[in-house]
C-alpha cells in the first residue's frame, strides 16, 4: 500500500466517496478507510487470493471479488446490500459444511475469522448437507497441532511460511473436494519440518487448523476477540 | 368487567420439546430464563416434553428439538415431532450441525461398540454389545435433524444462552421472524 492519497481520486462503496491510491485493490482502499468488507483469505501483510470469495461485491452492477479487483475513479461499488450478504452468508454455509466446525470444543472459538464472520451476517445454521470430512489430526510436531478439518484453503500459512518465513512448509493439493492442506516434508508429518512456534505460519491461520499445543482455552469467554466487538467493528486489526 | 367475549385470553401456544442425541443442556439453558417461566407460562403451555408426564406429542405450534440423530429412535421422534408441529426448532449445536456426538463420525460403528462393551478393562468376563430388540440400533452416522426433516428456524450455541432462548420465544410468540443479533448468536 502507498500514501499517496490524492483526494481527487475516489470512487463510491455503498454511496460513499472512498479515496484510493494508485495500484490499490477496493478493499484495501476500504480497509484503509475503517471500512468493513467480509473477507476470509485477505490478510493485509500479504498478496490477494481470492479463494474465499466472501469479500464479493458488486462493481459498477457486476459481481468481483474487492480483494483482486483494483480500485478505478468512478467506479461504483455496492458491498453491505442485502443481495451481497445474502450471498456471503450462503458461502458461509457451505465452508461450515464443508469441514468438521464443531466450535463448541474448538480452540480458536472466540478468535476465529470464519466464526465471527457468520456472526456477522447473522448466520444461525449451515442449511446443507454435512460432509463430515475424516483427515487425520497431525500431533507430531512438539509445539504445534494441526487439525486439517478446519481448514478453509485461505492459503495463509503457504503464503506465510513460503514468504516471511522462507521455509515452504504448507502447500495446497489434490483436486476439486478433495483439496486439502498438506506439509511438505516426505513424511508429510510437520515433525519432520524445521517450523518453529515462532513463525509467521503458526500464528496467521484465522481458524483453528495450526494451533500451538499446551496452550488451549487461556482467554475467559466474554474476553476473547469477538466476544469483545463484533467483526465489523474490528477492520483494521486483522494481523492474527 | 365488562365485554367478556372481548378480554377473553388468547389460546395458549402449544410447546413441545425433547432431547435427541442431546445432553440435555439446552433443557437446562432453557430453564436459565429463571423467572421469566412464570410470564412464559402464561402465553403457553407444554405438550411432550422431558419436563411432563405427557408420552405421545400432540398437534403443537412449536416443537424445541435439542440433540442430533444418533440412533433409530431418535428419528422416529423426530418425524413424530415435524408431524405435530407447526414450527420446528433445532435447538443447540448438535441439532443444527451434529454437534461434538458427530465427532464419531470417522470412526467405525462396530469398533466403538467393541471398544466399549467387550474390550474396555474393568468389563467382567463375557461382556457382550446389548443386542435386545427393545433397545434402538444406532446410525451409522451421527446426523443433524435437517438432513431428516424440514426445519423452520435454528438457535445456535452449546447451548444457546438463556437470552437467546427468552429473544427467539418473544419473537415467535409475537409472530415475528426470531432475528438473533450480536452476543445473542453464538455456535460454542
Amino acid at each position: 500500500m502507498t500514501d499517496d492519497v490524492s483526494p481527487s481520486q475516489s470512487f463510491s462503496l455503498d454511496g460513499d466517496d472512498l479515496p484510493f491510491a494508485s495500484g490499490e485493490t477496493i478493499l484495501q482502499a476500504a480497509t484503509r478507510a475503517g471500512r468493513y468488507i467480509p473477507h476470509l483469505c485477505w490478510h493485509p501483510d500479504f498478496a490477494a487470493h481470492g479463494s474465499c470469495r466472501i469479500c464479493s461485491v458488486k462493481v459498477n452492477g457486476r459481481v468481483g471479488a474487492a480483494c483482486t479487483v483494483q480500485a478505478a475513479a468512478g467506479l461504483e461499488v455496492e458491498s453491505n446490500t442485502p443481495e451481497m450478504n445474502r450471498q456471503r452468508k450462503t458461502l458461509l454455509q457451505m465452508l461450515f459444511v464443508e469441514g468438521n466446525h464443531f466450535c463448541p470444543s474448538c480452540e480458536k472459538s472466540g478468535n476465529c475469522l470464519l466464526q465471527a464472520t457468520a456472526y456477522q451476517m447473522g448466520m444461525e445454521g449451515p442449511h446443507f448437507e454435512e460432509f463430515y470430512p475424516s483427515r487425520p489430526v497431525d500431533a507430531s510436531h512438539p509445539d504445534i497441532l494441526l487439525d486439517f478439518n478446519r481448514c478453509i484453503l485461505c492459503e495463509l500459512c503457504v503464503r506465510a511460511s513460503r514468504e516471511v518465513d522462507g521455509k515452504n512448509i504448507f502447500a495446497i493439493g489434490g483436486y476439486g473436494i478433495g483439496t486439502h492442506l498438506l506439509v511438505n516434508s516426505a513424511s508429510g508429518q510437520l515433525g519432520d519440518t524445521n517450523m518453529s512456534l515462532d513463525d509467521r505460519a503458526a500464528h496467521i491461520c484465522p481458524v483453528g487448523v495450526i494451533l500451538p499445543k499446551r496452550r488451549g482455552f487461556v482467554i475467559p469467554i466474554g474476553q476473547r476477540r469477538f466476544d469483545l466487538k463484533p467483526v465489523s467493528q474490528q477492520v483494521e486489526g486483522d494481523a492474527t | 368487567m365488562m365485554a367478556p367475549a372481548m378480554s377473553q385470553t388468547p389460546r395458549k401456544l402449544k410447546v413441545a420439546t425433547v432431547s435427541l442425541a442431546g445432553c440435555f443442556g439446552c433443557h437446562m439453558s432453557f430453564l436459565d430464563i429463571d423467572e421469566r417461566l412464570f410470564d412464559l407460562i402464561e402465553h403457553i403451555e407444554f405438550d411432550r416434553s422431558p419436563l411432563t408426564d405427557i408420552k405421545q406429542v400432540g398437534a403443537c405450534d412449536i416443537g424445541l428439538i435439542e440433540g442430533c440423530l444418533c440412533n433409530a429412535e431418535n428419528v422416529q421422534v423426530l418425524r413424530e415431532f415435524r408431524a405435530h408441529c407447526k414450527t420446528l426448532v433445532a435447538v443447540g449445536a448438535c441439532a443444527i450441525t451434529g454437534g461434538l456426538p458427530a465427532q464419531r463420525n470417522h470412526l467405525d460403528l462396530g469398533q466403538l461398540l467393541t471398544e466399549v462393551y467387550r474390550s474396555r478393562p474393568g468389563l467382567s468376563a463375557g461382556g457382550a454389545i446389548p443386542n435386545d430388540p427393545e433397545l434402538p440400533l444406532l446410525l451409522n452416522k451421527v446426523h443433524p435433524i435437517r438432513e431428516v426433516v424440514h426445519v423452520d428456524y435454528s438457535l445456535p450455541g452449546c447451548p444457546p444462552s438463556a437470552d437467546a432462548f427468552w429473544h427467539f420465544l418473544s419473537d415467535l410468540m409475537a409472530g415475528r421472524t426470531p432475528h438473533l443479533g450480536h452476543g445473542l448468536i453464538h455456535y460454542d
